[in-house]
């Protein structure tokens, strides 16, 4: 069965990548339906949700349209969780794809590094990293990569430490192959199925530790993103629920999708896991 | 009965409920009872001498007093002096001291403390206190055990406003006098004069003063306890006093739409009272040092492209009042004869055109004062006009020690700021706009740079004026010199209100509100 038949059997990873896509689409189309700046006050304050078909999901205390707030926010939170997860998929490869391929004191030395920031609660450094270098959108996807690298190292160090010591491995290096180059093109395509799997959850937690830093107004205050939305509109809760409903929702239903893909990537990759009903 | 005028059109629902509480104000008080408040944000110390904050004031008040207080009409009352003496030329003071005063320790009050206070805590402690004292004060005696006498240099038309809590608390010389002020045991367990002791103080918890049954006035304070709770999280406030565990919300304690449900209560009294001595006054400070700024037509389409009661009406939800004179419309010397900017963006647009500069070319850096989020939401909606002026802006968050730092190291371009009034513009407002007050080290001098020569003399004819008609037309020219040039720009008077529960009784008596010396408040059984 071909990679894409086993995952389109996952009826939950289907809705997820539906979902997935609607997203994205939003946060691309979003300067298209929505010409003027999510900032720009456009209607009478705090309507509520369909009382003005101009603005459905209602507006804010400035007048802002809640729903271009959410379509410019999705561009925020997808721009961040992919560029942090990049970053920090490259970083905890590199450390553990060293660590597991050499092994001995290189390992000691870098799962010791690992082990220094695993021990760190991964937000609380986050908020101490934002708040020293100023709250911006290249800090906050920046801390959020060096807080979320160590899973994927310790995850790589495993899979390299128990593939260098297979037979193909062991070919190429009779071969003559280089260290870097058995790593690159021997060993770490036949590790990447569960690296992937792990990135796509960790997009979900990094759009969810963007949200929380822009709740706790440590996000980057020129950027409409849906966790500032609901910083801004929570003690409004009881006067304007629609403020902080409709991003929470969009926060939710984003993560969701990312998970459900996860799930279902996960099961289209793991061999182990092939012919199990999704 | 002024009260309705006061009241702004949002809030004019409860002015029935205002009045309803000034008569109970006739009421014979019962004795005894705990009222509990909130001090928010948690003060640094109780030492009012030491920190003029809002909490401080608020807690400290009822530890300390002023010399003088202010009526809600800012007529000058009776505090720790009884009496006071203007000489014919103003330049004699002379106070008459309250007989039978005791300080907490139990050592007996006397006019040496007033000099104490005056001479040497306060020049030393005080900012304001100091450029008073060194600009007009020639000498400061006690030729009796009960009469403290202020000469003056020069006459000072404001001088008799100088002595309310917050700028003059008189403070024990025996405890303070030849030791370090600041690190004095007594800053943490203060001794002052007022109707309650210092108790307790559980950190990030409660405050907790008791009754001074030695109070200088006969059968009072008429309340045994105060307690000051400590709630950081603003919702948590209003859900405490709506559950009754506390029983006032002084203003800002909580946020203004919180404000408009709470009044609505069942047994709710609120009033808006109780700030005519400080009276902010809330503008945006921009650096005049900087292109744009430095241009005159920038500042008066900025004025004129931003809606002032859009800031007030869908921001502060109503409490406040569009500013359009550097001084509040509920001081003296207010005059409305001034250059005003209604909104027009057309106009403004026209404006920047007018002046050259060519806004895409700069990258204004917005900073608001972190005070909370109206304040937040106020520096986006100054974003958002700003803009549409064609400006780039960006608005760089910061906390309240980096706020102040920026501003007093005048590293800014634009920020919000505020002013308290003090009653008299030579006290609260002047120091705004005299070029020689541009002076690094506070964030509330004249930070934005403004220098206008025919201000200075201006500012400096009314304060020195002894006849109160001539201050008036200084003041009043300086009122159209200052808006004309558009030094700051003002956006709004803010309105606080203090929301009780309707069995507190006399709460707010003077313009100095809740901080004033709560012994004739009483809690009705």
């Amino acid at each position: 069965m071909s990679f894409l038949r086993r995952y389109a059997q996952n009826v939950g990873a289907l809705i997820g990548l539906a979902i997935l896509v609607v997203v994205v689409l939003v946060a691309l189309a979003a300067p298209v339906l929505y010409p003027v700046s999510p900032w720009q006050g456009v209607g009478e304050p705090l309507l509520g949700p369909f009382e003005d078909p101009a603005y459905p999901l209602g507006t804010d205390l400035l007048g802002r349209d809640i729903a271009a707030g959410i379509a410019y926010g999705a561009r925020v939170s997808l721009l961040i969780g992919i560029i942090s997860t990049a970053v920090a998929v490259v970083i905890g490869v590199a450390l553990g794809a060293l660590a597991g391929f050499y092994g001995g004191r290189v390992d000691d030395m870098l799962m010791r590094f690992t082990e220094f920031f695993q021990t760190i609660p991964a937000f609380a450094m986050a908020v101490v990293l934002v708040a020293i270098f100023s709250p911006n959108i290249t800090s906050i996807t920046l801390a959020i990569a060096v807080v979320s690298w160590p899973p994927v190292a310790r995850l790589v160090r495993g899979e390299f430490l128990s593939l260098r010591s297979r037979e193909f491995v062991q070919a190429a290096v009779v071969v003559g192959q280089t260290g870097p180059r058995i790593m690159a093109t021997q060993i770490l395509p036949n590790a990447i199925s569960p690296i992937i799997v792990t990135a796509s959850l960790m997009v979900a937690t990094a759009i969810l530790t963007e949200s929380s830093l822009s709740f706790l107004g440590l996000g980057d205050r020129n950027m409409m993103s849906w966790g500032f939305m609901i910083g801004a509109a929570r003690t409004m809760l009881r006067e304007a629920w629609w403020l902080s409903v409709f991003p929470g929702v969009a926060i939710l239903v984003t993560v969701l999708a990312i998970n459900l893909i996860g799930e279902g990537l996960n099961d289209a990759m793991n061999p182990h896991l092939r012919g199990r009903k999704g | 009965m002024k009260k309705s005028s006061r009241l702004i059109a949002g809030l004019v629902g409860l002015a029935g409920l205002t009045l309803a509480a000034a008569a109970g104000a006739q009421e014979k008080p019962t004795p005894g009872g705990t009222l509990n408040m909130i001090a928010q944000p948690e003060p640094p110390m109780l030492m009012v001498g030491l920190n003029t904050q809002g909490p401080t004031l608020y807690v400290g008040g009822q530890i300390y007093q002023g010399l003088l207080s202010y009526g809600k009409d800012l007529k000058v009352l009776p505090s720790l002096a009884k009496a006071w003496e203007v000489s014919e030329d103003g330049l004699t003071y002379t106070f008459t001291i309250q007989e039978g005063v005791k300080w907490h320790d139990g050592k007996p009050f006397s006019a040496e403390d007033v000099v104490f206070t005056a001479d040497k805590f306060l020049r030393e402690a005080h900012p304001r206190w100091r450029y008073i004292a060194n600009t007009y004060i020639e000498s400061i005696t006690s030729p009796s055990p009960d009469t403290v006498v202020f000469k003056l240099k020069r006459p000072f038309s404001a001088f008799l406003y100088a002595f309310e809590l917050s700028s003059f608390p008189v403070v024990p010389k025996h405890i303070y006098d030849g030791a370090d002020y600041r690190t004095n045991p007594a800053n943490q367990a203060p001794i002052g004069t007022g109707p309650f002791k210092f108790k307790e103080w559980k950190r990030g918890s409660y405050i907790h003063l008791v009754k001074n049954e030695d109070y200088w006035k006969p059968g009072m304070p008429h309340l045994d306890e105060l307690y000051f709770r400590i709630v950081p999280d603003a919702a948590s406030r209003a859900v405490a006093f709506e559950k009754g565990t506390v029983d006032v919300l002084r203003g800002g304690d909580v946020e203004g739409f919180e404000v408009r449900r709470l009044s609505k209560l069942q047994g709710v009294t609120t009033t808006t009272d109780g700030w005519e001595m400080y009276s902010p006054l809330v503008f945006m400070q921009w650096n005049m040092r900087k292109a744009p700024f430095d241009n005159k037509l920038v500042r008066k389409a900025i004025m004129h492209a931003i809606d002032r009661d859009f800031i007030v009406r869908n921001v502060w939800f109503g409490l406040g009042k569009p500013a359009v004179s550097p001084f509040a419309s509920t001081t003296r010397f207010f005059s409305d004869d001034v250059s005003t900017y209604p909104f027009d963006l057309a106009k403004a647009k026209e404006l920047i055109a007018q002046s050259g500069v060519k806004p895409q070319e700069h990258t204004i850096r917005l900073m608001p004062i972190p005070y909370g989020t109206q304040w937040d939401r106020m520096a986006e909606y100054v974003k958002q006009q700003l803009e549409q002026l064609g400006f780039k802006v960006d608005i760089r968050a910061v906390d309240a020690g980096g706020w102040s730092q920026a501003l007093s190291e005048w590293d800014f371009d634009i920020t919000f700021n505020f002013t308290y009034q003090y009653g008299d513009p030579a006290l609260g407002v002047a120091r705004h706009y005299l070029s020689t007050n541009i002076i690094k080290g506070t964030p509330f001098a004249n930070n934005e740079g403004y220098q206008n020569p025919a201000v200075d003399e201006l500012f400096l004819k009314a304060a020195s004026a002894v006849d109160e008609a001539e201050a008036k037309a200084a003041y009043a020219e300086v009122q159209k010199m200052i808006t004309d040039d558009v030094a700051l720009g003002w956006l709004f008077e803010q309105r606080n209100v203090t929301i009780m529960r309707d069995k507190v009784k006399n709460l707010v008596r003077t313009g100095i509100g809740v901080n004033e010396s709560m012994d004739d408040v009483w809690i009705a059984k």
